[in-house]
Parts: C-alpha cells; structure tokens; sequence
C-alpha cells in the first residue's frame, strides 16, 4: 500500500506540473491584457499585471468598427456554419446509414473517397474563385473546407446504424408514417448525442478559422473574422519587423498598429468562448475525439 | 423491372435526403481534382486554367531541380517523425499516469486543462508563443536581460526553432495523445490487474506487463495511421507560430506552408500546383500502404 502512496503522489505531482506548463502561456496572455501598456512595454509580459488595467478592453469595447465587427462576423459565422453543415450532414449520414439502400457502397465510398485523396490548396482555391466567385463573398468564409467533413459524416452514419434501434423505425413504418417523419421525429432525437459532438467540433472548426479569410479575401477587410483579424496583425507586424525602412510607410502602419496590450486582450477576447464553453463541453469533446480515433 | 421501379420509389426520399450533401463535396472535393492539371501549365489568369500553354515537367523541375523540394520533404517528414516520436511517448506515459490517479474529480481537471489547447486556434497560440519570444518585451527575454545576459532575437535565429517548434507540438498535443491512449486503458478488464495484485505485482509490473502488452494494438495502430500522414504538416503550427518570418523558412517551411506561400503571397501558382500533387499523391500511397498494413495486423481497426 505504500508503494502505491508514492505513486499518487508522484502521479499529482507530474501532472501538476504538466497543468501548470499548459496553463502559463495562457495565463501570461491574460495578465498581459490587463497590463498598463506603458508598464507591459518597460517591464515585459508577466502573468501577474503589474500596474492593472483595463484601458485595452475598454479600447476595444470602444473601437466601434472593426474589432468589434469582426466579432460579430465570427458569431454569425458559427451559427451560418454550424447550422447548414448539420442541415447537409445528418441528413446524408442518415440517408447511406439505410440497410439494404441499393447505391449504399458507392455513395459512402464517394463520402469517404474525400478522406484519402484531396486536389490540395491550389485547385481548390482556383475552383472556388474562377468558378463560384466566391473571393470577398461571405460564402468564402462558409464555404471551402468547413462545411462537411467525411469523417463526421460516417461518424453519425455508424451511430444511426448502431445507436438506433431499427425496430422503433419500423414500428414507425407500419404506423405509417413517412420516411422523412421517421428521421425527423425518431432518429435525429435519439442521435442527440453525436449530434452536440459534432456540433461542437464544426463550431469551433469556424470558430478558430483564420485561414479562409486569409486566403478568399483580399478586398472586403469588413468581412474579417476576430481570427483573421489577429492573424492579419500578426503578419504586419512581421512585415514591419523585415521591412527595409521606408520610414513613411512604417511609422503610418506603426500608427495604425493596436498597442501590444490591445493585441493581447483582442486574443483573450478570440479565445473567451473556448475558455467560457470549453469545459462544459469537454465530456462531449472527449467522447468525439475517441470515436473519431477507432474509425478514421 | 418492376419491382425496380418500386424499390427506387421505396428509396428516393433517402436520395433526395443525401443529395444536399453530396453536392457540397462535389463542390468541395471533386470539382477541384482536374485542377491538379495546373502543375503541368504554364498558368496566366486571362487564358484561365484550360486555355494556358503547357508546361510539361517544368514545375516539377524547378522544384526537384532546386534545393525546394528536398528542404520541404525533410522538413515535413524530420518533423513529423519527431512529433509521432513523442506523441507516443508522452501520450501514454501521461495516459498510464492519469489512469493510476484515484481522486477521480482532481483527475477529470487534469484532463481538461490537457485537452485545453487542442482546442485553442494556431493563431492565439502565435500570440502565446510570441509572448514568451517577442523579442522587446518576451518573457524569455526578460529573464534573460534581467540575468544580465544578452537578448536573443528569437524570430530570426534559426536554430532554436526545431526545439521550439517540437515544443509547441507536445504542448498542443499531449492532451489530445493522452485521452486517444486512456480510452483504450480504461477498457481493460479489472480483473487482468486484481489477479496481478493477487500475485504480488507491484505498480510498476502492472503497468509493463498488462497495461502495455495489452495496449500494443492501439500504439500500432495510431503510430501507423499518422505515419500515413506523414507529408501532411499541421499548417497552423508551422505557419503561425514562427510568424511566418523569412529568415526561418530553412527550418520551418513544410510543403503545406511553401504551397501556401506560393499561392497567396508569390503567386507562382504552378509551382505551388506542382508542390501540392506531389504532396497528393506521395501522400494517398502512404495512407493506402498504411492501411494495408493495419490491415494485415487488425482487420477492425483499418480505414478501410
């Protein structure tokens, strides 16, 4: 029984230590933005603030258009996303989930053919802004990538197939309901688990989204996601770190360039609903993520 | 026939239900294929993809011809080895741990703060590293000038990254590593382990003769699936975190972010072309040998 103390106690201390490493980072970013900019300028980051203060939020919550468009931008976003890809994915899930369906094979081989073998970038890209014309659109933030992924797809297609109870849907049958009744009114109720796992993961999927806006838009900065936002920041900032001084441009860029501790709270502020949500949801988030591993 | 016509009646609606779907990754997935042709054009926006001259090999060319594409290859591949390397390692070490941990309620806080930057966008975890790296007022730095030493200009100085990089990985990773590996511990017998003890076996026999051994199939099985993906980088991570400074890309260009790049900021589009198929097809023969080979060890647990 001792050596088994010994054990718990090196096992809490190692993973103390591991909770703090994971955790530091974050909380030097959130003692940042609650630095005075001045003191965070002079004395570095520190995760306790050493002159507190407020002046970045308050910057941002005052800064009317972009940041806080961006915000909003990113919360319709994720309702848009998250809606639609459920509205495609359940039903095309449910669809080749039907035993005996004559094209079943072919069409989740279709689904999953996505999986191994994708054109890449560049084709894409040239799909979507020669074809669609979709670059500056809102679509562009919706549409490439995002939407569905086949691997979802087959999750919720092994659950209806094996978490549902085929009985209850003939019983439905007999009673003569529909087949879109039955999937609406039995099925889609009892798959609410995989339902909120998948949800999860395509909301924060747009969520934590930089790169669509990045590469889709060049014209409509309105349209700009808080995660773009901070990325586009950041490659200024490196850009004017590299620049071979042209002092004119880069005094009006620095001019126009948040403070540091402003750029510290718009990263809080991108990350809040993660840390506000997160462990709400973490069981479901762990249940998908052990799903996902088995298949696919 | 006519029983044909009936079973098609019978199933329309499930078509009409998957159509929606299928037709945004025909969209997404299948309209975008024939563009791989690009890699072999000459490509000028005004003639399009179709009507742009050919160019035969010569994208590739440039690529295999430069020091590019073997930069790119080492990179992805070096990377992605050491990170599978110790993925593994510290996944399980810290999934073995979290499983022995009794306090259940300290152990669920454990394993949420883990699986916390699984979750967290490459771009905040830029800002993070940055807040450690900046070189004016980093924490690192700060530590440094305090101690009297001289500051180092992390964003430009090559040789830290592989280590920084290899960093940030295990600390993006280890959560999402431990739960894979405590799922597949949690579902052994209790039974293996109360007979051990029975037996006299202390903690430490336990953990090498039944949690490992019985573990095996899951390690194989994860190891090979992501060595199938070994030409894949994590983008965000190669391109956020070292800010896409140009006096980094010999250690920290893979070929999802020299793709990029060629893409969106050098518009060498074909180049870019050429890059992305060689990372298709390489890329689809691995995951397919992969495959085969999980195949061969455990039926169930192959992709296909």
């Amino acid at each position: 029984m001792n050596k088994d103390r010994t054990i718990q106690i090196i096992g809490h201390i190692v993973m103390f230590i591991i909770t703090v490493c994971i955790l530091l980072p974050l909380f030097i970013l959130i003692g940042s933005s609650l630095t005075d900019n001045l003191t965070l300028i002079q004395c570095g980051y520190n995760v306790f603030p050493r002159k507190f203060s407020l002046d970045a939020y308050e910057y941002i919550f005052n800064s009317k258009e972009s940041i806080f468009r961006s915000y909003g931008i990113s919360i319709v976003l994720v309702m848009v996303g998250t809606t639609v890809s459920l509205c495609l994915s359940l039903p095309l899930a449910y669809a080749i989930s039907r035993p005996g369906l004559t094209l079943k094979g072919p069409l989740i081989f279709y689904v999953f053919f996505t999986m191994l073998f994708n054109g890449g970038l560049v084709p894409t890209y040239v799909n979507y802004v020669n074809v669609f014309h979709i670059r500056d659109t809102f679509l562009a933030l919706l549409l490439p990538n995002l939407l569905m992924n086949a691997m979802y797809i087959l999750l919720i297609k092994n659950y209806f197939q094996n978490s549902v109870p085929e009985e209850l849907m003939e019983a439905a049958t007999v009673d003569g309901a529909g087949r879109f009744n039955i999937f609406l009114r039995i099925a889609l109720p009892l798959a609410k688990p995989i339902i909120a796992t998948i949800m999860l993961f395509v909301a924060t999927g747009y969520w934590n989204d930089w790169n669509n806006g990045y590469v889709y838009l060049s014209k409509r900065r309105d349209l700009y996601g808080i995660q773009t936002l901070l990325n586009v920041l950041n490659q200024n900032i490196q850009a004017l770190a590299q620049q071979d001084f042209d002092m004119n441009s880069s005094a009006e860029a620095l001019s126009e360039m948040p403070t540091v501790s402003v750029r510290m709270a718009m990263a809080v502020v991108g990350l809040l609903p993660i840390l506000v949500m997160y462990p709400f949801l973490q069981k479901n988030i762990v249940k998908g993520i052990t799903l996902g591993a088995v298949k696919g | 026939m006519n029983k044909r016509i009936k079973r098609l009646r019978k199933e329309i609606v499930y078509y009409l239900m998957a159509l929606p779907g299928l037709t945004y990754l025909f969209i997404n997935n299948y309209m975008p294929l024939p563009g791989l042709v690009l890699a072999f054009k000459n490509y000028n926006a005004k003639d399009g993809i179709w009507r742009s001259p050919w160019a035969g090999f010569d994208n590739f060319k440039y690529l295999f011809m430069t020091n590019d594409a073997f930069v790119i290859t080492r990179n992805t591949v070096l990377y992605n080895l050491v990170f599978i390397t110790l993925n593994t390692v510290f996944g399980i070490s810290a999934a073995i741990l979290l499983s022995r941990l009794r306090a259940k309620r300290v152990r669920n806080i454990y394993q949420i703060v883990m699986l916390l930057p699984h979750m967290i966008s490459s771009v905040i975890i830029s800002y993070l590293v940055f807040s450690f790296l900046g070189v004016e007022h980093g924490l690192i730095n700060s530590m440094l000038t305090a101690s009297g030493k001289e500051a180092i200009s992390w964003y430009t100085e090559k040789q830290y990254w592989p280590f920084i990089l290899v960093i940030v990985n295990v600390w993006k990773s280890i959560g999402y590593q431990a739960i894979l590996y405590l799922s597949s511990i949690v579902s052994i017998d209790d039974s293996y382990y109360e007979a051990a003890v029975i037996d006299g076996a202390n903690s430490w026999q336990q953990i090498t003769k039944i949690t490992l051994p019985l573990l095996k199939p899951t390690i194989i099985m994860l190891v090979l699936l992501a060595v199938g993906r070994i030409f894949n980088s994590d983008f965000g991570l190669f391109y956020q975190v070292p800010m896409n400074s140009g006096a980094l890309f010999p250690v920290t260009n893979t070929i999802d972010t020299y793709v990029y790049r060629g893409l969106i900021e050098l518009g060498t589009i074909t180049r870019s072309a050429a890059a992305g198929m060689y990372q298709s097809i390489v890329g689809f023969i691995l995951v397919l040998t992969a495959n085969l080979i999980v195949r061969k060890i455990d039926r169930d647990n192959a992709l296909f």
